[in-house]
């Protein structure tokens, strides 16, 4: 399945020249306008920018969940343009974990199933999958709820089950778009403290954001404006409260 | 090129990958139908329960209609073998010979023998004023029949509405059908005519060529067959007296067999006594009329036309049940797909889904069927004009139907599923 580039262990996404248009009407809307990105393994970076900045299209780009009109992107030594659709499902669903703004529950499955249910597709027997998906649930602080539908939780509980599913299966990368979007800031605080401690334990995230304040608990903060990057700073990687 | 054993292992990961999408595809949808609505669960049963009744039933009762007039015949007229005359025959030779050795066969419950000729039936001709008055008269076929043998083979004391059975020795009575009376039969049209005003206890003329005789209305018959509600019954001793007859030769006889014993060997051992010179044997199947086959045959047809109206707006009912499912859901399909989960299991979900819904419907349908409607029809007939319509339903038929509603399930389960998991992963996320 992989079609492996040039081993550079240092790097886990090396992206070069991602150009993404869009189609509005007759005309073509470019967002992201030839962007080349490097994100370092267990690095977390936070990439944020104004409204329309294409900061959610670049994240987009990376995580295989859209494909750039060119440019090349390789995630964990993977040329990620070269794969086909199914194994780009399948690098998602084994290699990349998912955070997104609104959540992204199951609404029919309870926190535990949610957290299992990539490890079931992986081919994982259901009592190993129960038994991580309990030590995730435990990590994001919600051993308590492993029984309850997206429904019966709040916000920031529904997100940080969202975050136990993103790291259940052990991804390479977590990719978290908006996560701290939906919530107020007190669990938007809770929800960065997750990712502060993943970091911490050498996992890479690449976060999206509008605000420039959370995106500081990053070790790197790349600030997109008008499709290009505008500015790579380093973050300082600890909650400023 | 691949060695074998790098193909073999190519060939499991597939399987195992197969295996996953199903018990992932059997996980979600558990789930979803045990954590989705109570009452839209109910309603989508209930709608799958309504169709396969529809399925079954509408072809079944128009299927009934039909074997209710054949078993009418069969019961009240031509009974399990009938022995009629041979085309170049008025009647059938030997018959108090043949009728012998059929009372004499160990498989015959009971014979009738039925002297049949045509004649004429006269009412109310007391009150006729001139002779240019009209005669209230019909033609019709007087039968003259042993009461006995005529009850235990066709029960028809069992269809008087009016009056008594026949008796043997009754030397001045006749039954007569209901279609021969206006009161039950309110049509005049040319060639077919009433008795105006005739009922139990009134006098009647009875001519048969050039004999008449004086008789009274004993009984009135009706029964869903025109042969016999058209008919006038006496004695057949009187029917001899009557018609001039000097011999014992019937016209037609009807033989009741024992239960379970087949309509077919009787026939031919009856024709191995020769009896066939004389008469023509038939089981019912041979002797029933042929309108009832034709009829028998185009409304199965008809029963089948209905039937797949009846799975096509199955089909189209569970596509859409599963259309709206999955495109209200069509966000968390995408995140699915977004979280790595196949599109095979998602697909595998809805059909697992769409499996249950028909499952669970035909499954009470048939409950419905077995339990309550079979039984209350067969208790409580429709009544036709030509029949007593059930309710025709064999278990072969309804297998074959429910098999048909699981593979029409299946394919419109498939299809919405198939239309919103093609759709693109991040438009479906982000709602676009």
């Amino acid at each position: 399945m992989r079609r492996y580039a040039r081993n550079d262990n240092t790097k886990m996404i090396k992206a070069k020249g991602i150009i993404k248009k869009f189609k509005v009407g007759d005309s073509e809307l470019v967002v992201l306008k030839g962007l080349d990105i490097h994100v370092k393994k267990g690095e977390f970076v936070a990439i944020t920018g104004r409204s329309g900045s294409g900061k959610s299209t670049l994240m987009y780009q990376l995580s295989l969940l859209d494909e750039p009109n060119s440019g090349d992107i390789i995630v964990d030594n993977v040329n990620i343009s070269k794969l086909n659709p199914q194994e780009k499902t399948q690098f998602r669903l084994r290699e990349l974990g998912f955070v997104f703004q609104d959540y992204a529950l199951i609404p029919e499955l309870n926190s535990l199933e949610n957290v299992m249910l990539p490890l079931l597709m992986q081919g994982t027997d259901k009592k190993t999958a129960e038994r991580i998906s309990r030590i995730a649930l435990e990590k994001v602080g919600l051993l308590d709820k492993l029984e309850n539908l997206p429904s019966q939780l709040s916000g920031g509980q529904q997100q940080r089950v969202s975050i136990a599913r993103a790291i259940g299966h052990s991804p390479k990368i977590i990719f978290a778009d908006e996560p701290t979007a939906n919530l107020d800031s007190e669990t938007a605080e809770t929800v960065l403290k997750v990712f502060l401690e993943l970091s911490r334990e050498g996992q890479t995230i690449v976060m999206v954001t509008h605000e420039k304040d959370y995106a500081m608990v990053a070790h790197r903060v790349i600030t997109l404006s008008d499709g290009v990057i505008a500015d790579n700073t380093t973050g300082e990687n600890k909650f400023i409260s | 090129m691949l060695t074998e054993e790098e193909k073999e292992i190519n060939k499991n990961k597939k399987r195992n990958r197969v295996l996953e999408n199903i018990s992932i595809g059997s996980f979600l949808a558990y789930r979803q139908v045990k954590r989705s609505s109570w009452a839209t669960t109910v309603l989508i049963i209930f709608v799958m329960t309504l169709t396969f009744l529809n399925l079954v039933v509408v072809s079944g009762i128009l299927v009934g209609l039909i074997q209710g007039a054949t078993d009418a015949v069969k019961k009240s007229y031509i009974s399990d073998i009938s022995v009629t005359t041979l085309k170049s025959k008025n009647e059938i030779e030997n018959s108090p010979q043949i009728l012998k050795t059929i009372q004499e066969l160990p498989w015959v419950d009971s014979v009738t023998a039925r002297y049949l000729t045509g004649g004429v039936i006269e009412a109310n001709y007391k009150t006729k004023i001139k002779q240019t008055d009209t005669t209230d008269e019909v033609s019709t076929i007087i039968s003259g029949i042993d009461p006995a043998s005529e009850q235990a083979v066709t029960n028809l004391s069992s269809f008087l509405i009016e009056g008594e059975y026949l008796k043997a020795d009754d030397t001045d009575k006749v039954i007569i059908g209901s279609m021969l009376l206006k009161k039950y039969f309110p049509v005049e049209t040319a060639g077919f005519s009433t008795l105006s005003d005739a009922k139990v206890g009134d006098k009647v003329r009875i001519t048969i060529g050039v004999n008449t005789r004086e008789m009274i209305i004993k009984g009135i018959v009706k029964t869903k067959v025109d042969e016999i509600s058209r008919r006038v019954f006496m004695p057949e001793s009187q029917f001899r007296i009557l018609a001039g007859k000097n011999d014992f030769n019937v016209n037609e006889m009807a033989i009741k067999i024992k239960p379970g014993i087949s309509p077919e060997l009787v026939r031919d051992a009856i024709k191995m006594t020769g009896a066939d010179k004389y008469g023509k044997i038939q089981t019912f199947d041979e002797a029933k009329p042929k309108f009832l086959t034709d009829l028998i045959n185009t409304f199965a047809l008809l029963g089948n036309v209905v039937g797949s109206i009846g799975l096509v707006v199955a089909s189209i009912t569970i596509f859409i049940v599963i259309y709206i499912n999955a495109i209200t859901r069509r966000k968390f399909i995408g995140i699915l797909k977004g979280i790595g989960i196949e599109s095979s299991a998602i697909k595998t979900a809805y059909v697992r889904q769409a499996i249950f819904y028909a499952f669970i419907g035909t499954a009470l349908g048939c409950l419905i069927l077995f339990a309550l409607l079979k039984p209350y029809f067969d208790a409580n007939p429709i009544d036709f004009p030509f029949s007593d319509g059930i309710l025709s339903v064999t278990i072969s038929g309804v297998l074959v139907r429910v098999g048909l509603l699981m593979i029409a399930t299946i394919i419109a389960g498939y299809i919405p599923a198939q239309i919103v998991v093609r759709q693109n992963t991040l438009d479906a996320i982000l709602g676009r």
